[in-house]
């Protein structure tokens, strides 16, 4: 199979991002969560968050659709260093050192797959069995 | 039960890849969108997400949170194995590596709530 064309990353990049506003919305609206129809239907945040998760959803599965599962899949991680921010900038929340060993971790896991995925085209090494850790 | 829920994922990441041979090449998407809803697999994989969240919330209301993060991050590496025996997708050194980080990353982070 051949590698994942840059576009695909893109899309599911990009759907990240909408995905990580959808976490904001969902935030935000679980500060004012009232279980009547009438308190649901008018909390804007909650329901501008499921929409948010929706596109986020239509932009993943246009991702998909070419290159491999197992390149793109692992770039839905990249959402939760948007999340990170977003908690930062609209929610004051703290940016610990856990936090930012584990966005550099998920950087650097990124781009060791897109690395491997360059190289898939020109030698395929047969898989070895998963390392369980 | 917060295991058990990475193979739900696993499953319905599958289930979307699937689907998306379904749609035309190089879809527009509103093509997507509106396949979402039209194509067998790709709904049911949807609706395993769905059923995702349900465990998920479940699972939580026993406040294990700190724990649930990186058992969740399990789901890269299921993912990773069941493309490459399902998809016959090639893994290499470098996207092994590559996805044991992110585990590792996604763990931490999961963690920091704690701590925070």
């Amino acid at each position: 199979m051949n590698s994942t064309p840059l576009a695909s990353m893109l899309w599911v990049l990009v759907g990240g991002i909408v995905g990580s506003l959808g976490a904001v919305g969902l935030k935000a609206g679980a500060g004012r969560l009232k279980f009547t129809i009438g308190a649901l239907l008018s909390n804007w945040q909650l329901i501008g968050g499921v929409i948010a998760y929706l596109a986020s959803s239509v932009l993943f599965v246009k991702g998909m659709k070419q290159g491999q599962l197992s390149v793109l899949y692992p770039l839905v991680a990249v959402g939760q260093i948007w999340t990170l921010l977003w908690g930062r900038i609209l929610f004051k929340e703290k940016i610990t050192q856990n936090k930012l060993i584990a966005v550099a971790l998920i950087l650097v896991g990124v781009g060791l797959i897109g690395y491997g995925n360059s190289q898939s085209e020109v030698t395929a090494v047969p898989a070895p069995a998963t390392t369980v850790r | 039960m917060v295991a058990c829920s990475t193979i739900i994922q696993v499953i319905a990441q599958l289930l979307i890849k699937a689907g998306t041979e379904q749609l035309p090449a190089d879809p527009t998407l509103s093509q997507t969108a509106i396949g979402m809803f039209t194509i067998l697999p790709l709904f049911a994989g949807y609706a395993c997400y769905g059923l995702f969240t349900i465990v998920m919330v479940l699972a939580l209301r026993h406040g294990e949170l700190s724990m649930t993060f990186p058992i969740l991050a399990l789901s890269y590496v299921w993912v990773a194995g069941a493309s490459a025996i399902w998809l016959h997708e090639s893994l290499n050194a470098a996207k092994i590596a590559g996805v044991a980080v992110i585990v590792g990353g996604v763990a931490v982070l999961g963690r920091s709530d704690k701590s925070a």
